[in-house]
């Protein structure tokens, strides 16, 4: 059941920004949330905006995908717009019951809010559905690696082994879990009654089989990795390699002009 | 290297019996007289491993050594099964082959170099790779080919050569149309060829397979030693291989039987098998068409009893018919 997760969500496509380089694409979604912060009025947030969703767009997956990921945000939404709403004041006055006065300002700040909340998770949204774990894991070790240079080239290589290896074993550990809890079921343990002590004392007969199995896995996954030579980051040569083509170059003049626009309008307006 | 425990505890308590029949290094008559003439290793030495004298205890204050006085020699080229009762040292000799473990006296030989040696460990164990029981447990990367990529990237080859390494391997066992399935998505045989194509990326000379058809059903465990047969036969690879599928064992050209960390017997499986008494003191099997023809020797019907797989057993069997009906 809960196995076929796709953990990541990543959207197979193929499309110009699927085929960027994770590395740009990571560093790009970093510098579109912080020039989504950096839109202050309306015309600069509405222009950052809308090269979002021309981003969207290319990437040639439906917007009806890109907003299942706002649903879940909705309340987020909604609390943040209430916030803006009752605490600005200034303008005039649209409405008033007792303590309760909201101005034209707080809907303005209400509005903005939300279309800057909106954006960011599209942007976000576009990295996770167009670059797969693996190349993410990529990137972030790639990007760290001038770390390497502060005496940190271990660390970075670890800390990377061990997100690939996490991936990797994500779905293995939810088959397992799956298993071991219909296994106590099948022993008369039961898990969906009782009150909140009782629920997590019955999650015990399941987390301590799992645990032990994990470090079970790990012992004998190390030894498969001795025994293929792994030595850390001594030595070791990447087989995919990642090099800038012609469309990470556009793609990244693109996302300047995109900066720079924002960035006139802020001032301009 | 450190040594943990977890429930290893099925020994099975079966008396120190007495079968020193056979001798340990298997000179004897399975001489693999390999047409491949064309070997162009450094080392034409006609062993790949030497085992001498080794034991090994998990446990050096206490207990009964794991791996006890071994000596064996494998050749080049050799198909060799080991054989042997839950417990009796089979998986422990394994990692000793590629200094996973290295042993407490005596010493083990990869093409001439001593597992002890440090600075030989990567060379040894890309000589000698390693293929365990479960295949969820040896793959370590989300996609197929860059697990595969994983022994030649250890290495330090270039991206180009690890590319055509993992082309190779992956075309080796059959799985390079799936160079780009989430391991988990695939069945047990294909993880486990994986796991092969992971190995023989390395270029290996040798390897060896733990019981690494135990958790397959009988078409992935077909698709597992079919691709092992074929490395042996056409890239000529060393194989050992570990199993309690006797009828497997009965394809290997020389079998080992361990029994309380004692090589007991070695010889061809035609040999090994007839021994009626060896087979049922270390606690196996024989293959079923041997146990028939046994059985059948047995109720005073004169057979003989050397067949090992279904083709020669019905053979047998056939001509004994024949024979029947023509009296
Ligand atoms: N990591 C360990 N720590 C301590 N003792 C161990 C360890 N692994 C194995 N042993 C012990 O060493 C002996 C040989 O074990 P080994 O795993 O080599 O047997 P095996 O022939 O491979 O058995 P099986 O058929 O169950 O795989 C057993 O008595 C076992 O309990
Ligand atoms: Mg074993």
């Amino acid at each position: 059941m809960i196995k076929d997760v796709s953990f990541g969500q990543y959207i197979s496509k193929n499309s110009l920004i699927h085929k960027l380089d994770p590395r740009l694409k990571l560093f790009l979604l970093i510098a579109y949330i912080i020039f989504i912060f950096l839109a202050s009025n309306a015309y600069s947030l509405l222009f950052i905006t809308a090269a979002t969703f021309f981003i969207l767009f290319l990437s040639k997956i439906s917007l009806k995908t890109y907003f299942k990921n706002i649903r879940m945000i909705i309340p987020i939404i909604i609390f943040t717009s209430l916030l803006n709403a009752l605490y600005s004041g200034g303008g005039t006055l649209l409405f008033s019951y007792g303590f309760i006065k909201i101005y034209t300002s707080g809907i303005y700040r209400a509005c903005f809010m939300t279309v800057r909340i909106i954006s960011l998770i599209l942007i976000s949204s576009v990295l996770s559905y167009t670059t797969t774990p693996t190349d993410l894991t990529d990137a972030i070790e790639s990007l760290l690696s001038p770390l390497k240079y502060l005496g940190l080239k271990n660390a970075v290589h670890t800390m990377a082994m061990m997100m690939t290896i996490a991936l990797r074993f994500i779905p293995a550990l939810i088959e397992e879990t799956d298993k071991i809890m219909s296994s106590q079921k099948a022993r008369g343990a039961s898990m969906e009654s009782g009150g909140l002590i009782k629920r997590i004392k019955a999650l015990l007969p399941i987390l301590i089989p799992l645990l032990i199995s994990s470090i079970r896995r790990s012992y004998e996954l190390a030894e498969a990795m001795e025994s293929r030579c792994y030595n850390g980051a001594e030595g070791r040569v990447r087989m995919k390699e990642m090099h800038f083509i012609n469309k990470d170059y556009f793609s990244f003049a693109f996302s300047i002009v995109v900066f720079s626009v924002t960035i006139i309008l802020n001032i301009l307006f | 290297m450190a040594t943990l425990q977890f429930g290893k505890g099925i020994i099975l308590k079966k008396s120190n019996n007495t079968i020193n029949n056979s001798n340990n290094n298997c000179n004897n008559n399975c001489n693999n007289c390999n047409n491949n003439g064309k070997s162009t290793k450094e080392n034409n030495s006609q062993n790949i491993i030497e085992i001498k004298n080794v034991s090994f205890y998990y446990n050096e204050t206490e207990g009964l050594p794991a791996v006890d006085n071994v000596s064996l020699n494998i050749k080049r080229g050799e198909f060799l099964a080991v054989l042997g009762h839950n417990g009796s040292g089979k998986s422990t000799l394994a990692k000793l082959l590629n200094g996973l473990l290295v042993p407490d006296s005596g010493e083990v030989l990869v093409n001439g170099l001593s597992t002890k040696d440090e600075s030989q460990s990567i060379n040894i164990k890309k000589t000698v790779g390693m293929v365990f029981q479960n295949p969820d447990n040896q793959i370590i990367a989300s996609i197929v080919e860059e697990d595969v990529a994983f022994g030649p990237e250890n290495l330090g080859f270039t991206p180009k050569e690890s590319r055509e390494r993992v082309e190779s391997a992956l075309k080796a066992v059959n799985m390079w149309e799936f160079r780009n399935k989430a391991p988990h998505k695939l069945s047990g045989g294909q993880k486990q060829r994986v796991a092969i194509a992971g190995v023989l990326a390395m270029q290996p000379e040798c390897i060896v397979f733990d019981e690494s058809t135990a958790m397959l059903d009988p078409k992935g465990r077909k698709e597992v030693m079919d691709t092992l047969l074929n490395l042996n036969k056409n890239n000529n690879i060393t194989i050992i291989l570990i199993t309690h599928f006797m009828e497997e064992a009965a394809r290997a050209k020389k079998i080992a039987v361990m029994n309380n960390g004692k090589i007991s017997a070695a010889g061809t499986p035609k040999n090994i098998f007839s021994d009626y008494k060896l087979i049922t003191d270390t606690g196996l099997a024989l293959p079923q068409p041997t146990e028939l023809l046994h059985t059948l020797k047995e109720k005073g019907i004169n057979v003989d009893v050397s067949a090992v797989n279904t083709t020669d057993c019905i053979e047998v069997l056939s001509k004994l018919l024949l024979k029947e009906k023509e009296a």
